[in-house]
């Protein structure tokens, strides 16, 4: 039987993590170009999942298991979360999408004897 | 091994996985409309993080063993198979 103080614990931390999670859904929808909905997914659902882990973390302490599994996914989530939302931004910054910073000015051209103005 | 949580908790999880069940139809949504292949690989990536946190509200309501480990595998390839898709996407090579 889990107790009453960690049970409101954890429907607290259930609570805020369905909440960021469902934000991060809505931004992915409403934000306009994909540089502004790069952040909804990134930093609201990351943070959403971390509560949901920090819930069952609390849960699996409740019932005697050490929880490490729970750490583990933790540890994974919030390592490769920024990692993956710098490549996507690099993606879209090679393929030029909207909303995107202006592309490069072209290099001088090269002179018939080698040299660069 | 049911965590004999109180029955207003477990109402308050049911609602729970209600609302994830939304916010995954929303990203779904976004992964079938995306202008941008970017677009629809970002939604891809919200996609896999929402399975796991599913998958984490699930077990809590009802438990059964390898839950977790199933939400380690989903995130686990999810961020391999969005750093190779954002990798080609990028520079059309996955490994220079």
């Amino acid at each position: 039987m889990v107790s009453q103080a960690w049970e409101w614990l954890i429907a607290g931390c259930v609570l805020a993590g369905t909440f960021f999670t469902f934000v991060g859904a809505i931004g992915l929808n409403r934000f306009r170009d994909a540089f502004q909905r790069l952040h909804a997914p990134t930093k609201a659902s990351t943070l959403g999942i971390g509560m949901l882990l920090i819930a069952s973390m609390i849960a699996a302490w409740q019932e005697g298991r050490p929880g490490f599994a729970e750490l583990l996914i933790t540890l994974f989530v919030f390592l490769t979360a920024p990692v993956s939302a710098s490549l996507l931004a690099q993606a879209a910054i090679r393929r030029r999408c909207k909303g995107g910073p202006p592309p490069p000015p072209a290099p001088p051209p090269i002179k018939r004897d080698g040299s660069t103005p | 091994m049911t965590p004999a949580f109180s029955p207003w908790l477990n109402t308050l999880l049911d609602g729970a996985l209600f609302v994830m069940l939304l916010s995954l139809l929303l990203v779904a949504w976004r992964l079938w409309r995306g202008p941008d292949a970017v677009d629809r690989l970002l939604a891809l990536d919200t996609l896999y993080l929402n399975a796991a946190s599913l998958l984490l509200v699930w077990d809590l309501r009802h438990p059964m063993p390898l839950l977790f480990e199933a939400a380690l595998m989903i995130t686990a390839l999810g961020f391999v198979g969005t750093t190779a898709a954002a990798r080609y996407l990028a520079r059309h090579a996955v490994i220079e």
